[in-house]
């Protein structure tokens, strides 16, 4: 309950904050939210030196439109992305799973950055980030980087950042034309991490059948992942019960899930099959409006 | 009582009403005063370094690093409490278990050591800097393993002939009569069931400030308790043993407001000796607060019961006989708060609300290296146990015989002209109307729609189940012929004092941790004595001052206590009788008691007010009679009380994931005379959330090394409201007739009936498919493996 | 162990203490301000049982530094009433009986003042999922959900806690 020391600082703007990254690289950890860090800390399963609270540093809260992106800063609170009217209608997926993360309180100061940083195998962002191939982007003293969502995490609590860095922003391609997307997640009980949790997007073509698909899956591997066998399966067929069946089926045989107190792995791997169908048929549903907004 | 018979009126607020609570100012505006509020001048903090090992040997503990951290005082470890022959103490069911080990520890996340500091961090820092050197040994977690031949002996510290692992054999009932009947049977059930640990999980952990006076010689001990007196008398002996300067008179234990118990608070964990330890060497309060994983690793368990059944019965469905065989997990020692010649609890009340004549029980208790056990987590001693049995059994019979559970139940009820009703077990029912409780949760429910809606569904492959539970609760212990806890006998007590201006004082024995007494239990004297409510203050918990009482647990508050204060209030009636008739100038004979006061029988102008009569007997008592008002009654009830009630649940599966949803719960109670109406129903709704919680989501599994699966509040599935039903509650009043008041007690009801009702519920629905039983928690990976293998499909 | 300085205002008290930079948030109202009405129930933030307000929004105090709270504004249970003058939670978790042991009450009323802030009259759904973060082991919920009704203006008057008319059974016999 009580965590091990530290020292504390509080940079004033991303410029020191980068600068005591690279100083102190190895025991300094960055400090947003705190909802995935400090329990850890409490539990002492963490033990970093230093602490570097990033609350006072500026230009990492925008939710911001361009024609082809949307881009959230890395310290956007889960909160603020369910209560955005602009991504409910726009990009239900994010709307979806904002609101699964946790429960009120921890909505309140838990960051989309802090916890893509933290990349916990069975947190919710990753997968979403994965299905809509978004770009983590990354600055360091040295500039700015973007890695691909789907080469981010790369295993459990590993991600491509490096110590040095930080998640400043992610941006997330904005699909053209008729396109739906969800988030469904099997919980325990309200406010658990996902026994399983699916994030798909489907992009329709003039045709009606799907062009581009992304399935993301968190909680049934080391780290969150795109479905890929999953998304070739739906792309260019129709979207109705058959594809949807076969993707799911896909994303079923490439999880690689766990037995623990979430589930025995059979159940898992069912589960994720069945939580990709309805997911796809919420995005299927979805998409009937260009760029589909929630139900 | 109905709103018609209410006696008194709202601004007394007697039986019956529905009197806002007394206690919730401070609670609302956060100034309740729990244990880790307080704060003593010198205080130091004490916090347990804990084995990670389930079964191991302890090469030695290293404190010089913990002993260099800032603010640490000392570190206490076995081989320090062994000279002063408190390394083991006695539990409250009369085995030992260890305060802190010497050589071996039992159960992953035993006490190994004790870190005193001066500070909250500080203790902790000395916690995570003590070093201890184990040697793991062989783990025994399965009881049956536990009983085989070649089996480790986890007690080697029993008597020389107690070299196994089985702890002691309890029965109950007529085994041959048993044997006979179910041979004779046209149709057996025989099933075996499952009931898994669980923990009580209040929201506030245990803990104590134990406060060493070295001037005074005075120990107080501040504590989450629900039975201080008998804490204090344990810790009197204990310290006897051990050759310690604390004797009973001088040691006081107060409790403060507590955030919850549910049965939690009852055993004497070793952190609180060691608190009482720490002070008493160093001559300073010492403070011990658990965080949550301590609690859920390591305090007292409830149930882990593996329980074989067998029913017979004609091919109608009339039962005639029950046997049952369980096994009790009772981890490494036998801590469980049962009275002594009871080890399994009132388990052999589980022949349920049956009418049959032949029934044999027994139960053999087991040493696993698991912590100790089991409490009365609100399931008033074994009685969840028992009645989830018999309510699954009798729902297996119905469904094997093609009878209609409710159907089925009804033809098999005890009826109400059968009470007082002898049980083949021994039982004494004091009165129930089983059929009428049953048939108003059926009406309330809409049952004959829902089976119609199930069978239409049924057509369509949809999954929806009907689950019903008509349970019969055993509370109030009890009786001295019977009942002792370490040999105190379980009376209870009230002592009432009325003030020269009409104000009343009572001090009772037991214990509230939310259940409400500063209102309910001045109801009791409002209705007695006619003193509004706001008028009356109810005090408990200080040892110094409140009546000796056996404590609140197992549902035992309003039969065992509240008939005390009934009692008292009598005798305070009888003497202000006495009052009323010197001050009326009237013979005792022709006064007669309405609406507070005494008048003369046809002079109703002659009146003399409770409040007149109190004043009076400071002022104006008549010559020969002891001035004062006040009497004290320590009530030995003569038998239990028995609360019933008929639940129906329904349950809706999710083919595709196994989800099980209630989708409605009906919950009939019958706990005699009703106090407080709203207390009533707020205690059912929380038992029965905490009915739903093991049934779909609690339980604390271990793996092959001991290692606790669910340590923690993330693996520990308490139920939040989006979880939990919106519960409809509702009543049918039949009193005890041997209760002073009527009362039977309710707060374990819910717990008890809740979970059968809903287990029946996802096996109606699935029965169809050829399944018999599911063991509780019923997750969704048991649902859908069961679904998957019977090839059902979403 | 070096200390920081935090100056913050609690229930609209200018405060200030020096604390190891590793010290909880509820540890600084509790121990160090005597604000003892928060509570601890858990140690994985799962109970809010520690629900306070940081700048308005309601926060599991135990889950964040004190140091992370220099400069804010914190609101607890102590500063919800208005000296005698109770809030309308406070006063509808005492009539609708939304509390047994009190223990999670607290944290729990601190949760559905943020929640009513941000929506004034939430549906049941809405005000269970808004309090999902806050357990409760004694009163099944139901009356918890009153209260904030109550306090939301959305029960019809003269509506109290539950009460069954509860009937007497002729049937069973007295002796």
């Amino acid at each position: 309950m009580i965590p091990a020391p530290f020292d504390y600082v509080r940079p004033a703007d991303l410029d020191e904050a980068l600068r005591i990254l690279t100083e102190r690289e190895g025991e300094a950890k960055l400090l947003a939210g705190g909802y995935s860090l400090i329990p850890l800390l409490k539990l002492r399963l963490a033990q970093p030196g230093l602490l570097v609270d990033l609350r006072d540093v500026a230009g990492l809260d925008g939710i911001l439109w361009t024609d082809d992106s949307l881009r959230i800063g890395g310290r956007v609170t889960h909160r603020r992305i369910r209560d955005d009217e602009g991504i409910a209608a726009r990009m239900a997926v994010f709307h979806d799973a904002a609101g699964l993360i946790g429960d009120p309180q921890v909505r309140n100061r838990g960051t989309i950055g802090g916890s893509c940083a933290h990349a916990d195998p069975s947190s919710d962002w990753p997968a979403v980030l994965c299905a809509t191939r978004a770009t983590i982007v990354c600055r360091s003293a040295a500039g700015s980087r973007s890695v691909a969502a789907r080469q981010f995490f790369l295993g459990t609590f590993q991600t491509a950042i490096e110590p040095t860095e930080v998640l400043v922003e992610i941006a997330v391609p904005l699909p053209k034309g008729r396109a739906g997307s969800a988030y469904r997640k099997l919980e325990r009980r309200a406010g658990d991490f996902a026994t399983v949790g699916v994030a798909v997007q489907l992009r329709l073509g003039d045709d009606g059948r799907i062009a581009e698909a992304g399935v993301g899956l968190t909680a049934v591997g080391e780290a969150p992942f795109a479905a890929t066998d999953a998304e070739a399966a739906l792309t260019g067929a129709e979207p109705g019960e058959a594809a949807f069946q076969a993707a799911g089926e896909a994303a079923a045989a490439q999880s690689d899930p766990a037995d623990d107190s979430h589930g025995p792995a059979d159940y898992k791997r069912a589960m994720v099959a069945e939580m990709t169908v309805r997911a796809l048929r919420a995005a299927a549903e979805r998409s009937t409006t260009p760029q589909g907004g929630p139900q | 009582m109905t709103t018609e018979q209410l006696q008194t009126t709202p601004e007394v607020g007697g039986m019956g009403h529905s009197v806002k609570r007394k206690e919730d100012p401070r609670f609302i505006r956060g100034k309740g005063e729990y244990i880790d509020d307080l704060v003593l001048p010198g205080m130091l903090w004490l916090d347990i370094v804990r084995s990670p090992y389930a079964h191991a040997k302890i090469k030695g503990i290293d404190s010089s690093e913990a002993l260099k951290v800032p603010g640490v005082a000392a570190v206490v470890t076995g081989k320090d409490l062994e000279g002063y022959k408190l390394h083991w103490m006695p539990t409250l069911a009369g085995d030992m278990q260890m305060v802190l080990p010497t050589d071996t520890v039992m159960y992953q996340s035993q006490e190994v050591a004790a870190v005193i500091a001066t500070s909250r961090y500080a203790a902790a820092d000395g916690v995570a800097a003590v070093l201890v050197d184990y040697e793991p040994l062989p783990v025994v977690v399965d009881p049956f393993k536990a009983l085989e031949e070649g089996a480790p002996v986890l007690r080697p510290d029993r008597a020389a002939d107690k070299q196994t692992n089985h702890i002691w054999h309890w029965e109950s009932g007529d085994k041959a009569k048993a044997d006979a009947a179910l041979a004779s049977a046209e149709v057996t059930i025989a099933e075996d069931i499952y009931i898994p640990r669980i923990h009580v999980a209040s929201i506030e952990t245990c803990g104590c400030v134990a406060d060493w006076d070295p001037v005074r010689e005075q120990l107080t001990l501040h504590m989450t308790s629900q039975a201080p007196h008998a804490i204090r008398t344990v810790l009197a002996l204990v310290a006897a043993g051990a050759g310690l300067p604390i004797s009973e008179q001088n040691i006081r234990v107060k409790t403060h407001d507590i955030g919850g118990g549910f049965g939690g608070k009852v055993p004497v964990y070793p952190g609180y000796v060691l608190a009482v330890a720490a002070s008493f060497l160093i001559g300073k309060p010492v403070k011990w607060i658990e965080d949550r994983s301590e609690n859920l690793q390591a305090d007292s368990f409830a149930r882990d019961y593996h329980i074989h059944a067998e029913l017979g019965a004609t091919n109608e469905g009339k039962i005639t006989g029950l046997k049952v065989k369980t096994i009790a997990d009772h981890g490494y020692t036998d801590a469980a708060a049962d009275p002594s010649k009871f080890p399994a609890g009132l388990f052999n009340v589980i022949t349920g609300s049956y009418d049959f004549p032949n029934a044999f029980v027994e139960v053999d208790g087991v040493y696993t290296n698991k912590p100790p056990g089991g409490v009365a987590y609100r399931c008033s001693f074994r009685v969840t146990e028992a009645v989830h049995a018999i309510e699954r059994m009798v729902d297996i019979l119905a469904h094997e015989i093609g009878k209609d559970p409710a159907q089925l139940r009804m033809e098999n009820f005890i009826q109400p002209e059968q009470f007082p009703y002898k049980t083949p077990t021994g039982w004494e029912y004091d009165s129930g109307n089983y059929p009428a409780a049953l048939q108003k949760a059926m009406e309330i429910i809409g049952y004959d729609d829902l089976r119609r809606e199930q069978a239409e569904k049924r057509e369509r492959g949809e999954l929806m189940g009907i689950g019903i539970s008509s349970f019969t609760e055993i509370v109030g212990a009890g009786p001295s012929h019977t009942f002792d806890i370490l040999g105190l006998k379980m009376f209870d007590s009230c002592e009432i004092r009325v003030h020269p201006t009409g104000k009343v004082l009572a001090r009772i024995g037991v214990q509230t941790q939310g259940q409400g007494h500063e209102t309910t239990f001045a109801q009791i004297i409002a209705e007695e004595l006619g003193f509004p409510v706001q008028d009356i203050k109810i005090e408990y918990g200080d040892t110094d001052t409140a009546p000796y009482g056996l404590g609140t647990y197992a549902s035992r508050s309003t039969p065992v206590a509240g008939a005390a204060t009934a009692m008292a209030s009598r005798k305070i009636k009888d003497k202000a009788r006495k009052l009323a008739a010197h001050l009326l100038e009237a013979s005792e004979d022709d006064l007669e008691w309405t609406n507070g006061k005494f008048s003369v029988k046809g002079s109703p102008d002659r009146s003399k007010t409770i409040q007149e009569i109190a004043f009076a007997a400071y002022t104006n008592h008549p010559q020969g009679m002891e001035a004062g008002l006040e009497a004290v009654d320590y009530y030995d009830p003569p038998n239990l009380t028995f609360p019933f009630g008929s639940y129906i649940c329904v349950v809706d599966i999710d083919k595709g994931t196994g989800q099980v949803s209630v989708r409605r719960f009906v919950a009939v109670d019958d706990c005699g005379n009703i106090i407080n109406p709203m207390i009533v129903d707020g205690q059912i709704h929380g038992g029965l959330t905490m009915g739903l919680a093991p049934a779909l989501y609690e339980s604390i599994t271990y793996d092959e090394n001991g290692t606790n699966l669910a340590g923690t509040f993330m693996d520990y599935l308490l139920p939040t409201a989006l979880e939990t039903p919106a519960w409809e509650v509702a009543k049918t009043v039949t009193p005890s007739p041997h209760h002073p008041i009527g009362a039977k007690g309710v707060g374990e009801s819910a717990t008890v009936g809740a979970p059968p009702a809903i287990a029946n519920a996802v096996v109606d629905a699935l029965w169809h498919l050829g399944v018999r039983n599911i063991d509780i928690p019923i997750t969704p990976q048991k649902v859908w493996r069961i679904l998957r293998e019977k090839g059902v499909t979403a | 162990m070096s200390t920081q300085h935090v100056a913050l205002t609690v229930n609209g008290e200018a405060r200030e203490a020096d604390v190891e930079p590793r010290f909880l948030l509820v540890h600084l109202l509790r121990d160090v301000f005597g604000l003892t009405g928060t509570h601890i129930g858990c140690d994985t933030s799962n109970c809010g049982a520690c629900t306070v307000h940081v700048d308005g929004e309601s926060v599991k105090s135990c889950t964040m530094l004190a140091v992370q709270a220099d400069g804010a504004e914190i609101r607890t249970i102590e500063g919800m009433a208005d000296g005698a003058a109770l809030h309308p939670l406070q006063q509808a978790f005492w009539d609708q009986h939304g509390l047994q042991c009190g223990f999670c009450t607290p944290g729990m009323i601190m949760q559905a003042a943020w929640l009513l802030d941000q929506n004034p009259t939430p549906s049941e759904h809405e005000i269970r999922e808004g309090i999902s973060g806050n357990l409760c082991r004694c009163t099944g919920y139901v009356n918890i959900v009153k209260a904030i009704q109550q306090a939301s203006g959305q029960l019809e008057t003269g509506e109290s806690a539950p009460v069954e008319a509860a009937e007497t059974i002729e049937a069973a016999p007295a002796s």
